[in-house]
């Protein structure tokens, strides 16, 4: 198989969905992001969002959660060589984040990830580095965040 | 008039404000990555050194939300903040390990009023995260909302 074929490129993945609710929205604002459209919902309604939303460092790093449960090196596919099988390195960070619609109150997030591309890392033979577009819906449809990120991984 | 420290006009490009330091427990690291990013070398004191990390280390995601509540305590809940529409880039340059303490500014590097609404502008700011090293450990740049001082009177 292609490293094409095992990375999915091309190809959008659901990760999953979760429902943010009052409290953990309030319990990550209080460690995080205590501003108050984040901490109370009286406040949030006189603010610029109108009602209690989660901190857009919660919704990203939910995005992450889910991306774990459905990593190519979590069995989401299996490596069939040849050679062995790429390992999943760390992030060397990600770029062009949006936050595009606030994440209200018991709002249902599904979460997607596509791989875009690889390529070898000049600087680090034997490794390469993945560009993936990541992205989360609520539940009219609507995009509520996106982002580029990239993974190293060791391969060949 | 706001009464909070910080409104759009207060920001000058070339300001730079001290985020103030964080000490980083690994209690701290493994809570967070049991919730969002269970990966061993966040988990496990081993685990990470076995790791290209070299230790336990924070998942990236902790450091933006460390670096965050930073900023919030150094000048943005003492602002007329409207929020941000999102980050220009994260580099991750080294890894934040259990009992690191970081420090960290944040610069004004651009700013401009809203064309759509005049009680708005747009501020541009370039973060940097360092450890108690002097090691450079995270590069955010974002873009914030701010109300201009007089927003509240024209409203």
């Amino acid at each position: 198989m292609t490293l094409d074929e095992f990375f999915g490129v091309g190809r959008t993945i659901t990760l999953g969905s979760h429902t943010f609710r009052a409290d953990e929205i309030k319990a990550f604002a209080a460690k995080y992001d205590p501003q108050p459209f984040h901490m109370d919902e009286k406040l949030a309604e006189a603010s610029v969002f109108g009602r209690l939303c989660a901190s857009g460092w919660h919704t990203a790093s939910t995005w992450m959660k889910y991306n774990l449960t459905a990593r190519e090196d979590a069995g989401g596919v299996t490596w069939e060589g040849p050679g062995p099988r790429p390992v999943f390195g760390p992030s060397p960070g990600f770029r062009n984040l949006k936050w595009l619609k606030p994440v209200y109150v018991d709002e249902t997030i599904t979460f997607t990830r596509r791989a875009l591309s690889h390529r070898a890392l000049a600087s680090r033979p034997g490794w390469r580095v993945l560009t993936i577009v990541c992205e989360a819906f609520d539940s009219t449809g609507d995009k509520v965040l996106e982002f580029e990120s990239a993974v190293l991984i060791e391969a060949g | 008039m706001t009464e909070k420290k910080w409104a759009f006009e207060d920001f000058e490009v070339g300001t730079v404000i001290d985020l103030g330091s964080k000490h980083v427990t690994a209690q701290e690291i493994i809570a967070f990555a049991s919730e969002f990013d269970a990966q061993p070398m966040h988990l496990d004191e081993e685990a990470g050194k076995a790791s290209i990390l070299g230790g336990l280390g924070a998942s990236g995601w902790h450091t933006c939300s460390m670096f965050m509540k930073m900023m919030c305590d150094a000048f943005l809940l003492d602002s007329t903040s409207q929020g941000s529409p999102g980050l220009d880039y994260v580099r991750w340059k080294k890894p934040v390990l259990a009992g690191d303490t970081l420090t960290g500014t944040s610069t004004i590097t651009a700013k401009r009023e809203s064309a759509s609404r005049p009680t708005l502008g747009f501020v541009t700011v370039t973060h940097e995260l360092k450890n108690q090293d002097g090691e450079v450990v995270a590069e955010l740049q974002n873009m914030g909302m701010f109300l201009k001082r007089n927003a509240g009177a024209a409203a």
